[in-house]
């Protein structure tokens, strides 16, 4: 039974707004829409206390509060500004520029730098004191990420949010007289390039590799001579609008492909297509699993690259858990240069993939050696959201100005199950409905899998097939993940197929994608994915005009399915080491 | 009320961490909620320099001490207890103190970190072997401390003086641990009600030279001036004694902040970079009045611990009455 909580009034700058009974005077605040200045705290944490800038004072009470941490009690009279609260609050921000060596040019709050209008708002001397950081070192996390300590601010958001993922690799360490954020010299420690530190850090000390300076490389190629060819990822058409102040959830398709048209690419592939791959081949690689009591059950999906170097770090007794088929970008990647090229007349080598993806571990995943068609690399080059709205910016391409075009019919034209690829819960509804049809020769009599969908870190749910109920785990946000499997280690039968993924939401969450990010954010842009479905007349990945073809044209044989489909995994040692500190 | 409760209360007993807070309450507070267990920790971290007095109490008086825990089991119900020692009381004392303690439900614990770790929050930090940063309050460790179970954390020198106090012994005196420019330094055990310059006087102590000295802490202690002295000694209650004509401020005041920035657990802005560059200033010589108290006042309202706060009465008494900022 729940217990109804006491509600009552407080009063913010002398009017009155209701409270409920364990909300914090930020809390209250937020929902009122009454702006506190703040930057350690975000909802997806706990409090952090740790900047003191969301001060504020209460009648009859001495000194100052943080809101953050300050339960709203009846009667509170709260004060958001003050002389004292300007002083405090000045000082503490000219104190934060001593440890944030600024870099704007490059940085991914460019265009949104919190620390930079209250500076103005605050009249903060930015320079009052010398910056105590100036030599700390940069961390690179492999292909994915770099950690510019010289940013940081010790708010300590990103150990949390490291820990809340699961993969606890950034951690406090005393350097000289104080405790620094630094990635783990732990060797059973490792990064699983998920980025969510970077999307949760309030001040942009994370960063892709390559944002935004090496965002041109691509198009220079095509100046010596190249083809080069663009491929956007499911998740994109519902998160990049925001990079260009359009509403959370955007639509923008059309507006994409015409944007990257814009700048002199011809051929522009929508990786919706390719997953329509993947769920045929991982549908079929289901029911293959689920009929041989000799295969390794449940079945989890290996499309997300940090889900599965968690896997094969920190729990690789379960690899042969995970579908050996290939990710969709690297799937279309390796059509691109097979199949495509052949189609096309033009030599592989001559060809360069270029990925717009919601995530930095695609950085990762296009580099690992198990990818390799021959000597074939799939894809060449991954730009996040972020870093391919920059590449229009800085090309002087509005995307709200855009006017759309239709999507080739071939090679961008996906059905709804590709597209919602990009929310959690995404692969298992789309690899389901074809899964179902294989077995019973029927369409599921609802498409849509409510059971599977939102933004909750852990959906179970069990699915009737022909009499037989399928049992399925929804996970995303590695620690999550981490509880099915140690379900797993108490009973291997309770799942049959699991999806996983390591940022929370999925795709529409992940690494890549446009800052600042939240529940209500991740809400609208899986939203978004599931009203394209809706809208689609095709929802069955099978019924793909251009699934259907190449399975015709080019995967009619096995040994072109085995090389551009499937891949292999493997135990990985430790790959990132904290950078020394200079003495 | 129980009877021990009762007495406490009587005797007006306080707190002997330095905060001075009613111990009865503090008892009666844990006594009262309702859990099916509780804890009961001796505080004997003793991280504040020049502050001996826990440790005098551990060597000369242990019986007392578990005395007075043992008086603390007795009125709360489900309880079981710590001593909570720093690491070289813990090496010193265990032996003879487990030896003491025999059957009773009580551990002798050691504490892993610093000056910080007296704080009563990491007190439970510390036992529940959790990351070593203060919590936020409240939550008080009477309503929710280790493992967020009621925790009743007092001073050693406060359990010692429960137990005083039940026998009927007590007739309000207290430690001091004086150090510094004096002649006869060591623990001393006075009444509470004596000023710092009968507590000189009594101990032979009392400087025939120009002199302040540091009262309360021999790092978070106020600077009071020779003419200052007809008041009590407030806080852990120590006295260092400085030869004012000998003693550089400047020195003195980078020794304390070295200490609080070597001490503190960098989580909070004011703390973490106000200490260091009040330390920057100090140790340049070149202190902007402004800038200054600024700091001060951001330090003293917006730390998040009782440590961030501590660093200010120091400097700003010593800047004030020394320096003349």
């Amino acid at each position: 039974m729940s217990k109804n909580k006491k509600t009552f009034f407080i009063k913010i700058n002398g009017k009155s707004y209701r409270a409920k009974e364990g909300q914090t005077i930020l809390d209250v605040a937020l929902k009122n829409k009454i702006f506190i200045t703040r930057l350690c705290y975000h909802p997806d944490t706990v409090a952090q206390g740790s900047c003191r800038l969301c001060l504020v004072e209460i009648k009859g009470k001495k000194g100052l509060f943080t809101a953050c941490n300050t339960q709203a009690e009846p009667e509170m009279d709260i004060l958001t500004d003050s002389k004292n609260i300007s002083r405090a609050k000045q000082t503490n921000l000219e104190l934060i520029f001593t440890e944030h060596c600024e870099e704007c040019a490059d940085c991914i709050y460019k265009y949104n730098c919190s620390i930079k209008e209250f500076a103005k708002e605050n009249k903060v001397k930015i320079n009052k004191f010398p910056d105590r950081k100036k030599d700390h070192p940069v961390h690179q996390f492999g292909p994915a990420l770099i950690f510019d300590s010289k940013k940081c601010i010790d708010c300590g958001i990103c150990v949390d949010i490291c820990k809340k993922v699961g993969a606890c690799f950034l951690e406090y360490e005393k350097k000289g007289d104080f405790y620094e954020v630094t990635p783990s010299s732990d060797p059973k420690k490792d990064c699983i390039y998920c980025g969510q530190c970077l999307t949760h850090c309030p001040v942009g000390a994370f960063e892709g590799v390559g944002e935004f300076e090496s965002i041109e490389e691509p198009l220079k190629q095509k100046d010596q001579g190249k083809t080069v060819v663009f491929q956007f990822a499911p998740s994109i058409r519902s998160t990049i609008g925001e990079e260009f102040g359009m509403p959370h959830g955007s639509i923008v398709t059309g507006r994409l492909i015409a944007a990257i048209k814009k700048l002199g690419i011809e051929n522009v592939f929508d990786v919706s297509v390719a997953a329509d791959v993947t769920t045929i081949e991982e549908a079929k690689e289901l029911i293959e699993r689920l009929g041989d009591k000799k295969a390794s059950v449940p079945m989890f999906t290996s499309c997300c690259p940090g889900w599965v170097k968690y896997l094969e770090f920190y729990q690789p007794e379960f690899i042969p858990h995970l579908t050996s088929v290939r990710s969709p970008q690297i799937i279309m990647g390796g059509l691109i240069k097979t199949y495509w090229a052949e189609k096309n007349n033009i030599d592989p080598k001559d060809i360069v993939v270029v990925s717009i993806m919601p995530c930095v571990a695609k950085k990762y995943e296009i580099e690992r050696p198990e990818v390799m068609i021959g000597d074939i690399k799939p894809v060449d080059h991954v730009l996040t959201t972020r870093e391919f709205a920059q590449l229009l910016k800085k090309h002087k391409i509005d995307l709200k100005e855009v006017k759309a075009v239709a999507p080739d019919p071939f090679i961008s034209a996906p059905t709804g199950a590709g597209v919602i690829y990009g929310a959690s819960g995404g692969v298992m509804e789309s690899a389901l409905r074809t899964a179902y049809k294989m077995i019973t020769g029927k369409k599921l009599p609802k498409l849509e899998l409510k059971q599977v969908r939102g933004i909750e870190g852990f959906k179970k749910a069990e699915i009737d097939i022909d009499g037989k109920k399928l049992k399925v785990g929804v996970v995303n946000g590695a620690a999550n993940a981490q509880k099915i499997l140690d379900e797993l280690k108490e009973n291997p039968k309770a799942y049959d197929y699991v999806e996983m993924m390591a940022c929370f939401g999925g795709c529409i969450g992940g690494g890549g994608q446009p800052v600042p990010v939240n529940d209500e954010i991740r809400k609208k842009r899986a939203q978004g994915l599931y009203n394209i479905d809706n809208r689609k007349n095709i929802r069955m990945a099978d019924e793909s005009p251009f699934v259907k073809t190449l399975y015709k044209e080019f995967l009619a044989d096995h040994d072109n399915v085995h090389k551009t489909c499937h891949t292999t995994f493997s135990k990985k040692e430790k790959e990132v080491h904290p950078t020394p500190y200079k003495k | 009320m129980s009877d021990i409760i009762t007495k406490l209360k009587k005797a007006n007993l306080l707190g002997r961490g330095g905060a001075a807070f009613p111990t009865h309450l503090k008892w009666q507070m844990v006594k009262d909620q309702k859990s099916d267990t509780k804890y009961i920790v001796a505080n004997g971290s003793e991280g504040e320099p020049a502050t001996q007095k826990d440790g005098y109490i551990v060597e000369h008086y242990p019986e007392t001490l578990i005395q007075g825990l043992k008086l603390a089991l007795d009125a709360i119900e489900n309880s079981s207890a710590f001593i909570y020692l720093r690491k070289d009381y813990f090496k010193k004392y265990k032996n003879k103190l487990k030896k003491l303690i025999g059957d009773l439900p009580i551990e002798v614990f050691a504490e892993k970190g610093g000056y910080l770790s007296g704080e009563e929050t990491m007190v439970c930090q510390e036992i529940e072997k959790s990351i070593l940063r203060p919590r936020h309050k409240p939550p008080f460790p009477g309503q929710a401390g280790i493992h967020d179970y009621p925790t009743l954390i007092n001073n050693i020198e406060t359990f010692y003086y429960a137990a005083k106090i039940a026998e009927g012994k007590y007739n309000n005196e207290r430690f001091y641990t004086i150090l510094g420019d004096v002649k006869n330094p060591g623990v001393y055990e006075l009444s509470a009600k004596a000023t710092i310059k009968d507590i000189l006087k009594e101990t032979k102590n009392l400087p025939d030279f120009k002199f302040f000295a540091q009262v309360g802490g021999g790092a978070s202690g106020e600077i009071i001036l020779d003419t200052e002295i007809d008041q009590l000694a407030q806080g852990s209650g120590s006295i260092v004694v400085h030869n004012q004509e000998k003693t550089d401020p400047y020195e003195l005041m980078s020794e304390w902040l070295q200490f609080f920035m070597a001490q503190n657990c960098d989580k909070c802005t004011p703390c973490r970079e106000g200490t260091y560059r009040l330390a920057e200033m100090i140790k340049n010589k070149e202190i902007s009045k402004e800038d200054f108290e600024d700091l001060l006042f951001t330090l003293e309202n917006t730390s998040f611990c009782a440590l961030g706060k501590m660093v200010v009465p120091p400097l700003r008494t010593m800047s004030h009455k020394i320096l003349k900022i």
